[in-house]
């Protein structure tokens, strides 16, 4: 099976000062292919990352590189294969941008390292990749955090590598470019065959740009898998040991736990409608129920995740008369009620008699009114 | 292209000052050596200096060239070697403060240097340059080791240096106690040669020191490459190709041998290996090695000559230590950079 793997690992024991941290680890991955490893902080990631890089001494296995040991391949040959962005500050004094990201041809320069007119195109042409032209000349040390990781994936780029290994690439960068690095990435993979091994902690963008997923935990690797195996709510929710809220596979985001207590007001949501609602009152810290949602429905995993008591019915089914007969009861014994839904349509009647049934019996209210009696 | 021609603008920015900065230096270094061949107690014109140089019959041949020259080419070497040993291992421990001379290594080699000449001289045996040499290298690298084990338990740059302070108070001490104990007709000179100067050198020590001191430039601006590499800290170097032990030990011995045969020839001169490297970078805007290597080469011999010519004729015809010049002019600059440094928010 080894014989595809561009870089993988053979009963490989990691650690620190000779104390195994996780034993007969078996990872590994092929030119054109990304593997993320997720897990939860300080269960050994980096560490993994780090052996297989050689900048800690493995305790015990090999790994093997494009057929060859690593142990005994000279430095200046795995630096033509593998570059890295790591989460090492680097002080790069009096360098500018452009002068970090030309580190990258250091393999493949002479002597005393002086860049030729080719080496500079590469550079400037990774630079460019990284969308880094405006402030490539700018000092190293006067851009901000993810300015800095841009260029660092610039340099890995100038490196020309066949494998990237990128420990936590996206953790200083904002929301468009985090998706910037991994298109990058993606591209980097499907143009140029590259392999990368890569550390995420945002289990959504892993769960996208993954064709494979280690999970560490629990000093082992718990699994490694494809994420379409990998992301499910139970499984992401014991491997990272959450209890104090909820992971939701499909969409990838990440519930706090609901509110417990009984229910202060009734929620008629649908569509989508009632999760900003759903979420002032969790905040507020005002137990509620909600209603009357299918499975199906938009509303229904973040309703699920936050009520103290949710009524349902079965996905793209009719609401039957049982149910809506017990959420009259609730809606009556609740006392107050909140309608987000805008609209009622055909096959949503049963809530619209509820909605009716609240307003005869003048117990509507708005989610403000909640929040604010909660907060006096 | 925009990254094309700004890129290029900053190359001849670059170009220009690089040109600048070195024509500079080698008009100074120029200068201040024929300012000190004319310059002491007797004074010699400027063409009476030439004439000196040229002529080997010249009435002037014995003060411009057994007085004034043989010292202006040590402190040429030596200043050079310091500033290079100082950048040396401001790269090897990632701390702008290092030094030669900060991190106690110059008072060890002091120390094994002095126990090593008393025993000899006591025994009535002359001491030879290399023997010199050999002493101070072992003390050198003994202080070395001391300061390697702190830099592995600590990994705040300030206690580095403190601790580097520590051990250079403690070679000293000791080096007074053993001096005390040595025959009364060494221990003036022995005294002197503590203090720092470049008075006892002779022309045959001069050879010495050149072929110590050249060799070892040469390597060093040969691993100009993997000190750049180094720069961007021990992960990205060793990525990039760099063998981190045999570079890391490289740099110990260059360094540790620059130091040594300064401190061999002219006892322990402070604040130099500090100081230039850190004028340097101001000057040359860059901290790439293979600029900063001979930069820093010709500022340290810039650097020495000129507080030479202070210790030699300010209080003429006293003569300063040549250590408290170098002091004067360098502490300041050792305090600028740590409070540049606090400024920028560093460690």
């Amino acid at each position: 099976m080894n014989q595809t793997y561009y870089i993988y690992t053979e009963q490989m024991t990691v650690g620190y000062d000779g104390k195994p941290l996780i034993e007969n680890i078996g990872i590994g991955v092929r030119r054109g292919e990304i593997l993320t490893l997720i897990g939860p902080n300080g269960s050994g990631k980096s560490t993994i990352l780090k052996s297989m890089i050689k900048q800690l001494r493995l305790i015990a296995g090999t790994v093997v590189l494009d057929g060859r040991d690593m142990a005994v391949l000279r430095e200046r040959d795995v630096a033509k294969k593998l570059a890295i962005v790591m989460t090492e500050r680097i002080r790069g004094e009096l360098m500018t941008c452009w002068d970090i990201a030309a580190t990258g041809r250091y393999p493949y320069t002479g002597r005393l390292g002086i860049l030729s007119k080719e080496d500079r195109a590469i550079v400037d042409a990774a630079i460019e990749t990284v969308h880094a032209s405006d402030f490539a000349d700018r000092p190293f040390s006067a851009i901000s955090d993810g300015q800095r990781q841009r260029i660092l994936l610039a340099r890995a780029i100038a490196q020309q590598p066949e494998i990237i290994v990128l420990d936590e690439p996206t953790s200083f960068l904002d929301v468009k470019h985090k998706l910037e690095l991994l298109d990058i990435l993606k591209t980097m993979v499907r143009k140029n065959n590259v392999a990368v091994i890569a550390s995420l902690h945002e289990l959504d963008l892993a769960e996208k740009i993954s064709d494979r997923v280690v999970c560490v935990a629990h000093n082992r690797i718990d699994r490694c898998d494809t994420p379409e195996n990998i992301f499910s709510d139970a499984y992401i929710s014991a491997l990272y040991g959450i209890e104090n809220g909820s992971f939701n596979a499909l969409f990838g985001s990440l519930e706090l736990s609901a509110v417990s207590g009984a229910p202060q007001v009734f929620v008629i949501g649908g569509g989508g409608s009632g999760i900003p609602t759903y979420r002032a009152l969790q905040r507020a810290g005002v137990p509620f129920a909600a209603g009357i949602l299918p499975e199906s429905d938009l509303d229904y995993p973040v309703a699920k995740a936050l009520s103290a008591e949710l009524l349902s019915v079965p996905a793209f089914s009719k609401i039957d008369e049982a149910t809506e007969e017990r959420a009259l009861e609730r809606i009556r014994s609740i006392g107050r009620v909140i309608r987000t839904v805008p609209v009622f349509g055909e096959t949503n009647a049963a809530n619209e008699r509820l909605f009716d049934a609240a307003k005869t019996a003048g117990i509507l209210t708005d989610a403000d009114a909640i929040v604010k009696g909660a907060e006096s | 292209m925009r990254t094309g021609g700004s890129e290029q603008n900053r190359q001849h920015t670059q170009q220009a000052r690089l040109w600048i900065g070195f024509a500079l230096l080698f008009v100074a270094l120029c200068g201040f050596a024929f300012w000190n061949i004319a310059a002491g107690s007797t004074t010699v014109s400027l063409s009476e200096v030439f004439d000196g140089l040229l002529h080997p019959e010249s009435p002037h041949r014995v003060i411009v060239m057994d007085v004034r020259m043989v010292r202006i080419i040590p402190a040429i070497l030596l200043g050079g070697a310091l500033a290079l040993s100082g950048f040396l291992l401001q790269t090897f421990f990632n701390n702008p403060i290092a030094g030669p001379f900060i991190l106690g290594i110059s008072s060890g080699a002091k120390l094994v240097l002095s126990v090593t000449m008393i025993g000899f001289l006591s025994r009535g045996i002359a001491v030879g340059s290399v023997t010199l040499i050999v002493a101070s290298f072992v003390g050198a690298m003994l202080s070395m080791g001391f300061v390697l084990a702190i830099s592995y338990k600590v990994r705040r740059m300030s206690m580095l240096i403190i601790c580097g302070v520590m051990i250079g108070y403690i070679c000293s001490a000791i080096t007074e106690f053993v001096i005390r104990f040595a025959d009364d007709s060494n221990i003036v000179k022995l005294h002197d040669w503590a203090m720092g100067s470049f008075a006892s050198i002779k022309w045959d020590n001069v050879i010495v020191i050149a072929a110590v001191v050249l060799p070892a430039l040469v390597c060093t601006f040969l691993l100009s490459k993997p000190i750049g590499a180094y720069q961007l800290g021990e992960t990205y170097a060793q990525n990039m190709g760099v063998n981190i032990r045999l570079f890391r030990i490289a740099l110990i011995l260059l360094s540790g041998v620059l130091s040594a045969c300064v401190t061999a020839f002219a006892g322990p001169i402070s604040f130099v290996g500090v100081a230039v490297p850190h004028l340097m970078r101001r000057l040359f805007k860059t901290a790439k090695p293979i600029i900063m290597i001979p930069a820093c080469f010709l500022g340290g011999a810039v650097f020495c000559l000129f507080c030479d010519l202070i210790a030699r004729t300010a209080f003429a015809p006293n003569e300063l230590s040549i250590s408290s010049v170098t002091a004067v002019f360098g502490a300041p600059i050792v305090i600028l950079v740590m409070l540049r440094r606090q400024k920028e928010g560093g460690r």
